[in-house]
């Protein structure tokens, strides 16, 4: 059977995957879906954690998960379209007005 | 090496190789379709796992909701090829390092770590299981998320709609 520990090890190398490109990427839409990408990470743990426990609470963790990510990207999106028309632009070094 | 072991190590592959391409691509579309193909992988990994109804879920509103509304915003937006900016060799010398600091550090306590041996698909926790402890033990969370869905809503309409003037 399947270790544990390759699921962690592979949860633990998307999630470094999803930083490599939350710091990366210069398109904001992009920079959102590293996030969900990390998000996504994070729920293969929780079902390897599940299963390897044998309860389903981890499994009810990453029903939450979805529908926090589901309500986040409604409203990030909501907030991209809004920066976008204001700045005419997706580049996320061209929203700067709070730096010095 | 087993079945179960190939496929994992298929899916595993594939999934790696999506997230790469997200980074790699320039074009936020192809980056939005490498993305999918996460996330299918990661369904059959949840197969695999025995955990049907957490595939099913991820298919239909990860793979199908949440992909759709952002491809939808980047059609909407038209959103071009990123361009190239003097900041990115900053990220380049601090984010690399720091990524695989993060990920070697978590793969490190993992390995260390003393796990119950391995995920057990012949003991398949139903669907029916699943239920039971969502609407019994975590009912009250269920209702909170429906709330942050309501809000989430008003908050999206109130964000995208045109300012008249």
């Amino acid at each position: 059977m399947i270790p544990t520990n390759y699921y962690l090890i592979l949860s633990a190398i998307l999630f470094g995957l999803g930083m490599i490109a939350f710091v990366f990427k210069r398109n904001i839409i992009t920079i959102f879906m590293a996030i969900e990408l990390m998000l996504n990470a994070v729920n293969l743990a929780f079902v390897a954690f599940s299963k390897a426990f044998g309860k389903s609470d981890g499994e009810v963790f990453v029903l939450f998960v979805i529908v926090v990510a589901a309500a986040e990207a409604a409203v990030g999106l909501g907030i991209i379209i809004l920066t976008a028309r204001n700045r005419r632009s997706l580049n996320v070094e061209r929203v700067d007005l709070l730096k010095l | 090496m087993n079945a179960s072991l190939a496929i994992f190590f298929v899916l595993a592959a594939v999934a790696v190789a999506a997230a790469v391409s997200l980074i790699l691509q320039r074009h936020p579309i192809h980056s939005a379709l490498s993305l999918i193909v996460v996330m299918v992988a990661l369904a059959g990994l949840y197969l695999l796992m025995g955990a049907e109804f957490v595939a099913a879920v991820q298919i239909i509103v990860y793979g199908g909701a949440v992909m759709v509304l952002f491809v939808f915003v980047i059609m909407l937006l038209n959103a071009g090829e990123e361009e190239h900016t003097n900041f990115s060799k900053l990220a380049a010398y601090a984010g690399i390092p720091m990524a695989v600091a993060v990920a070697g550090l978590i793969a490190a306590a993992i390995t260390r770590s003393t796990l119950p041996p391995a995920p057990d698909p012949t003991a398949l926790t139903s669907t029916k299981s699943l239920s039971m402890l969502l609407f019994q033990d975590f009912v009250y969370p269920f209702e909170l998320t429906s709330f942050l869905i309501l809000v989430a809503i008003l908050g999206a309409i109130v964000l995208a709609q045109r300012e008249d003037n």
